[in-house]
């Protein structure tokens, strides 16, 4: 471990580099592993600031792949002295949010744009048609499989049975799609409160 | 083959608003939001269509949404519409996860906000879980026939939330079966069809 810092931002990129081509099913799968390079090995941040930043950018609007912005955010800030760091702080911080961003997305986003035009330009052979239709009810079915998955991330369904049940209602309720997305994700937020989940 | 849908963005910068306006309401994840918005609202992409580019966006590594993005910007206006695409999905909801980042910072670790956020981290797993059931609707056109894409949907469930399979066996032992069958189901079938 060392103190992080401008000479680290490049360790981080590096670490988030690697990552990027084996985060199959979503950067969210690499998790376990960023949770071991940046408190484990690295002690950049501390247990409840990994565990609040992965909760605050999957509750933020956007693609969920932010909690890399968050978490790089946080380690700059941990080593700058907050906010309160003035300009060097917020200097340091967006450094860090721009090497990780670039470091989680630009691999994989590469693999997948030449990918996908090499598909679109042959999407007449029957291989390629064939990818597509025998993966659409595997990748479907992962959706639900990822849903339920983390349902559980806070336990199992016997000790957090709130957690589930709130999750197959709002699952229900997208699925008849009659509901508007923010009514369900504020009763989320007060069953949380008043400590159903 | 359903072709093209009906309609299309009409200039680079509509792509970009287009996204970041769908981003932005991607509370708790941008999936639920990009189907309604792509498929239900603008009718840019049918839902067989989300459905195939879907499946790449999934398999490739990376974030999926993200690469959804770049999927369906290259396609309308190449590789700067992936780009807008991809911007327009990324940057104003960075700026708004970073300042909630710096509003909270001061705040305990444990508390009401985290609570507020463990009941919207359930929502936004039902978000995703529910989406995933919409998209079944698109498999009853599919060539494989409805009951090996149940089947097919029902052990991929199976290995990925009960058995906690990692995601590479599941593409392998059943993603690689499946192509097989419905490449069979393809050749038959244009057989089938003759001329």
């Amino acid at each position: 471990m060392s103190a992080f810092g401008w000479p680290e931002l490049d360790t981080l990129f590096l670490h988030f580099v690697s990552l990027s081509l084996m985060s199959i099913g979503g950067a969210i799968t690499t998790v376990p592993e960023m949770h071991r390079f940046l408190v484990v090995e690295q002690v950049w941040l501390s247990e409840g600031q990994f565990s609040n930043a992965v909760a605050l950018a999957q509750a933020a609007p956007g693609p969920n792949v932010l909690f890399v912005a968050v978490l790089a955010w946080t380690v700059a800030m941990n080593a700058a002295g907050g906010t309160a760091g003035g300009l060097a702080a917020w200097t340091l911080a967006g450094a860090s949010v721009l090497a990780s961003m670039l470091g989680i997305l630009f691999p994989s986003a590469t693999l997948t744009f030449f990918a996908s035009r090499w598909g679109q330009r042959n999407r007449e052979r029957l291989a390629v048609r064939a990818f597509k239709l025998g993966m659409a009810p595997i990748v479907v079915a992962l959706l639900v499989g990822t849903g339920w998955i983390l349902a559980g991330s806070h336990g199992t369904w016997t000790t957090h049975p709130g957690a589930y049940a709130l999750t197959a209602a709002s699952g229900l309720l997208v699925w008849q799609g009659r509901v508007h997305l923010l009514w369900i994700l504020g009763a989320g937020a007060l069953a949380g409160v008043m400590g159903w989940v | 083959m359903s072709s093209a849908s009906a309609q299309r963005p009409a200039s680079i910068g509509a792509l970009f608003w287009a996204f970041s306006w769908l981003a932005l309401q991607g509370f708790g994840g941008v999936l639920a939001v990009v189907q309604r918005e792509l498929v239900e609202k603008r009718h840019w992409l049918t839902l067989e269509e989300f459905v195939e580019d879907w499946a790449v966006a999934q398999i490739m590594p990376g974030a999926n949404v993200v690469n959804l993005s770049l999927i369906v910007g290259d396609r309308y206006f190449g590789w700067k519409g992936a780009l807008a695409a991809l911007a327009g999905m990324l940057t104003l909801p960075l700026v708004v996860v970073l300042a909630l980042t710096v509003a909270l910072s001061g705040m305990p670790e444990q508390g009401l906000i985290q609570d507020a956020l463990r009941g919207m981290g359930a929502v936004s797993a039902g978000l995703i879980a529910g989406t995933g059931l919409k998209l079944m609707a698109a498999l009853r056109t599919n060539a494989m026939g409805k009951l090996v894409c149940s089947l097919l949907s029902v052990l991929t469930f199976i290995a990925i939330a009960l058995l906690r399979l990692p995601l590479i066996w599941v593409l392998l032992g059943l993603g690689l079966p499946a192509m097989g069958w419905a490449y069979l189901c393809l050749v038959s079938q244009h057989k089938g069809g003759g001329a």
